[in-house]
């Protein structure tokens, strides 16, 4: 079982920070990523086209969804796919065990899905005696590790190359002290091969669903999404509602779009399309919905869901690089997930809309044009309004708005401040202001600008 | 034309420095400027931080102050940005509306209202630029990394008609310097970091001062400077570009 943590967002990234070469290594390894994407899109003179386009096709997508997804489950049927709605996660989870039991197994391997994260599944079927394997590298490691996944499209990006050698020697019987990551990536490879080989159960994500078609894509660059559902007697792709596409063409803007913005890379190594199960075989959608026609309902916030999951906002995020995905105790770390989590449970993500500076530079590399940074200044309005903000903060701002809405008081309180300040340092520069902490206070000038300017001009 | 100059709170108080830089500037350009006694701030530091609502006696100052003149102009983006994007007033709507369309940030409105195109300035120094994020990627008064769009920067132009400047490149343009409002303090950790790498990237490159449109920025770097007891110093654009 992995455990969930409970403390906020502020105080697990302090934690974080008490290791500042691991804190310097992580920035560093995601900048470089953020860097190769920069270079991968000034490659496209279109670029900016393109990502208005994929805007403007998920759109159209969450204006007619009703629609889209009926056409989709009609053609996905007529093309021999079982297809199966769930209204949350438990539901979701309860098709999933349902379908391992028909197929008479105790053992699945399921590829990178993070509605599955966000589901519980591997706790739910593991709580019910089904084994499941991650297939994933990244996320291998991190199951293997019992963790959960720090990123959504590198799951195991927070550890180091010794970290993972020592979780190979202790779980996969590997020799100690080995980090050549080649040597890591076969050990993987032959512990994996044998998982698919064995399974006939798998379980994969879909990046895009196409409503004209009634097929559907999954991208990895590893394969192994492919090797677990060709091998397997029984494939479930399990979708969120905002997975569908309109027709087919339209992967021609997505799919330039995605690996571009995630690693750098033009496309994913494997883009593979799903359609008609061979003989003999089955393939089942699950179609689930989890809060998302609540957020669809919500006018600020229902263009959160033209998300495609390509981490872009993670990894230029100068927060989230400075405090690992695991500070934002959720599913889905990251800006996109501090937009995403309050709609799911605001108060136990009452924190997260609150772990950003609103810089912007997540809304300027989304793929799709989510306006990010808005919606954590909208969210921060909503989480107070609905009343989780702390009542120190709630005083605090009272006493702020009093002062700064009368002159006369604003002007008393700076000249004390800076009197504290210029005479009573200590009073400011303790262990009490968080300021101080590892910042100096400014100086202390003799005088405002309103006074000096009282003095100077208006004479 | 008559500009009204707003100047944010906390350069009120702590930058006067700054607040005259910009008054002497403008004034040397031509302008008319006024200074209404009875402004305070603008609501951003409530507002970001969940507390929209309570931002109706700031708001209502700042009509009040602000709506006769021409032109409002800020030696600050980001409170500039709050301005445009936040303000409003439900008794006068009306008027919220056109001060959104008449407040500039200071290096906007030199460049794109008053079009100017030389300085008298000297400053003889290696200098870094701070671009501050709602300056840069809320205000566009410069091209960002993450678009694909032409190079353009209304500070940096400005700051290439000063004699004797020496600007120093870095290695990541346009990050965040982390003060973020309250985040400065309820995000402490990160803050302090995001602000320590960036003043590093500055000394790396061998600038002498930190410059940018956000005294807030600067302050928060300036913080850091000085508790690891640097020489090197943060100064306002307005003093640089006021420099003789």
């Amino acid at each position: 079982m992995i455990a969930r943590n409970k403390k906020e967002h502020a105080e697990l990234a302090q934690e974080f920070n008490r290791d500042e070469d691991r804190v310097n290594w992580h920035d560093e390894t995601l900048w470089w990523i953020r860097e190769k994407r920069d270079k991968s899109a000034h490659q496209i003179p279109e670029w900016e086209h393109l990502r208005e386009a994929a805007s403007q096709i998920k759109n159209n997508v969450l204006s007619n969804l009703h629609n889209y997804l009926l056409q989709f489950e009609k053609n996905a049927i007529s093309n021999g796919i079982e297809l199966h709605w769930a209204a949350n996660a438990d539901e979701h989870n309860r098709i999933v065990h349902r379908l391992i039991n028909e197929a008479n197994v105790v053992r699945m391997v399921k590829s990178k899905s993070m509605l599955t994260e966000e589901c519980g599944l591997n706790e739910y079927l593991a709580q019910h005696g089904i084994e499941v394997i991650d297939s994933d590298l990244g996320e291998r490691i991190v199951q293997l590790a019992e963790e959960p996944p720090s990123h959504i499209v590198l799951p195991c990006i927070h550890k180091k190359k010794e970290e993972i050698g020592e979780i190979f020697h202790k779980h996969l019987g590997i020799e100690a002290n080995i980090s050549d990551p080649q040597f890591l990536t076969e050990t993987a490879r032959q512990h994996l091969r044998g998982i698919f080989l064995t399974r006939k159960v798998a379980l994969t994500g879909v990046n895009f669903a196409v409503a004209e078609t009634g097929e559907f894509v999954v991208c990895t660059n590893e394969g192994n999404a492919d090797m677990g559902a060709h091998l397997a007697d029984v494939h479930i792709a399990s979708m969120g509602i905002e997975k569908i596409i309109p027709e087919r063409k339209h992967l021609g803007v997505f799919l330039r779009l995605l690996t571009r913005s995630a690693t750098g890379q033009p496309i994913t190594t494997y883009s593979s399309h799903f359609k008609t199960p061979r003989d003999g075989k089955k393939i089942h959608i699950i179609i689930v919905d989890n809060g998302r026609t609540v957020q669809l309902g919500r006018k600020d916030f229902r263009n959160s869901l033209k998300c495609i999951r390509c981490a872009a906002c993670f990894n230029t995020c100068p927060v989230y690089r400075r405090s690992g995905g695991h500070s934002y105790h959720t599913a889905i770390a990251g800006p996109i997930g501090s937009i995403l989590a309050p709609n799911l449970d605001m108060k136990k993500y009452a924190d997260l809309p609150f772990a950003s500076t609103l810089c912007g530079s997540c809304s300027n590399v989304c793929p799709v044009k989510i306006d990010i940074h808005e919606q954590l200044y909208k969210w921060r309005q909503v989480i107070v309004k609905n009343g989780y903000a702390s009542t120190t903060k709630k005083a605090g701002m009272q006493a702020m708005t009093w002062t700064l809405s009368s002159p006369f008081l604003y002007h008393l309180a700076g000249k004390a401040g800076r009197w504290v300040i210029k005479y009573a340092p200590f009073a400011v520069n303790n262990k009490l202001n968080p300021w101080y902490k590892h910042r100096d206070m400014p100086a202390s000038p003799e005088w405002s600008f309103s006074e000096w300017y009282q003095k100077n001009r208006q004479n | 034309m008559k500009v009204g100059l707003f100047i944010p709170c906390y350069v009120d108080q702590f930058y006067p420095g700054a607040a005259i830089a910009t008054l002497k500037l403008l004034e040397k350009l031509g302008v008319e400027v006024f200074y209404p006694p009875k402004q305070t701030c603008c609501g951003q530091p409530m507002a970001n931080s969940g507390f929209e609502h309570l931002t109706t006696g700031c708001n209502e100052l700042f009509i009040e102050n602000f709506a006769a003149f021409d032109y409002i102009v800020a030696p600050s983006g980001s409170c500039v940005l709050h301005v445009r994007d936040h303000l409003h007033d439900d008794k006068n709507p009306g008027a919220a509306k056109v001060i959104s369309h008449k407040i500039y940030e200071l290096t906007a409105f030199l460049t794109d209202v008053l079009k100017v195109k030389r300085l008298d300035a000297k400053f003889p120094h290696r200098v870094g630029i701070h671009q501050s994020c709602h300056g840069q990627r809320g205000l566009h008064i410069s091209s960002m990394t993450e678009l694909v769009e032409p190079e353009f920067s209304k500070p940096l132009s400005l700051l290439q008609m000063v004699s004797g400047i020496d600007i120093v490149e870095l290695d990541r343009k346009d990050e965040c310097c982390g003060f973020g409002g309250t985040f400065c303090v309820t995000e402490e950790a990160v803050s302090v970091k995001m602000g320590k790498d960036r003043v590093a990237d500055h000394l790396e490159h061998g600038a002498e001062y930190i410059t940018g449109v956000d005294m807030s920025c600067l302050m928060h770097m300036e913080g850091i400077l000085k508790r690891q007891g640097s020489k090197v110093k943060v100064i306002h654009i307005a003093e640089i570009l006021n420099a003789r």
